[in-house]
């Protein structure tokens, strides 16, 4: 499964985009968030407050409990701020 | 119709296109949105990021959404990536219709919803350091009265 990450999300994780093994047990969003903050600190740092979390689960707006089971791309981002 | 570029856009340029050989159109409503400096000269440049794919996919959503509501006889929007200076464009709405209302009322459906739904992020450089800009609570409010 592909992760992105936008904007101060990407940059407080380190990283824009990797490929990774969920574990078996994560079926939502909210599960996945949990998984990453166990991989760090530039993880913990970027999901410490979800009420600026948004996500997209193959490329639709969802919501923390959204489904991930058979998806292959989510993504992290604050609230979009285009226009 | 959707683009996603970095290039300037030319408003006249594009209605001109938009409305070649027609003679069906009544009224046609333009928005663009510049770079806006806070009104003291603080902010250098603005970067503009985008989540590739999915804000195509989104902002044809939006558009599909707008032609279900209104019988709009074409649209188009674009929207600039990348770096900005104050002054330059960064989105171009623009729609067509057989009277005004119908135009009027999509051309801001269009731009409440992609200021809430499209995968953007404006970084502003000011005063020599980068900060991301926060949505604002007034953008949701305007999309909401919307009832997507």
């Amino acid at each position: 499964m592909r992760l992105l990450y936008f904007a101060w999300v990407k940059q407080k994780a380190g990283i824009s985009q990797e490929d990774v093994t969920l574990p078996g047990e994560v079926r939502d969003v909210s599960d996945v968030i949990s998984w990453l903050k166990t991989r760090g600190e530039g993880y913990e740092a970027a999901f410490a407050d979800l009420s600026v979390i948004r996500c997209a689960v193959d490329q639709e707006h969802g919501d923390f409990d959204t489904s991930v089971q058979g998806a292959t791309e989510i993504a992290f981002f604050p609230p979009v701020t285009g226009g | 119709m959707i683009r996603v570029q970095a290039e300037d856009f030319d408003i006249g340029t594009e209605v001109a296109a938009l409305t070649k050989g027609r003679t069906d159109i009544g009224a046609l409503v333009t928005f663009s949105g510049l770079v806006r400096d806070a009104n003291d000269g603080t902010v250098a440049s603005m970067e503009l990021e985008h989540y590739p794919g999915m804000t195509e996919k989104e902002l044809a959503r939006i558009e599909q959404e707008a032609n279900e509501r209104w019988p709009l006889q074409a649209s188009l929007i674009i929207h600039r990536v990348g770096k900005l200076m104050p002054g330059d464009n960064i989105v171009l709405v623009v729609t067509a219709s057989p009277h005004r209302q119908a135009a009027f009322e999509a051309a801001s459906f269009l731009m409440d919803y992609l200021k809430t739904r499209a995968p953007f992020w404006k970084r502003e450089d000011k005063n020599g350091e980068a900060h991301w800009v926060d949505a604002r609570e007034s953008d949701g409010d305007a999309a909401a009265k919307w009832d997507l």
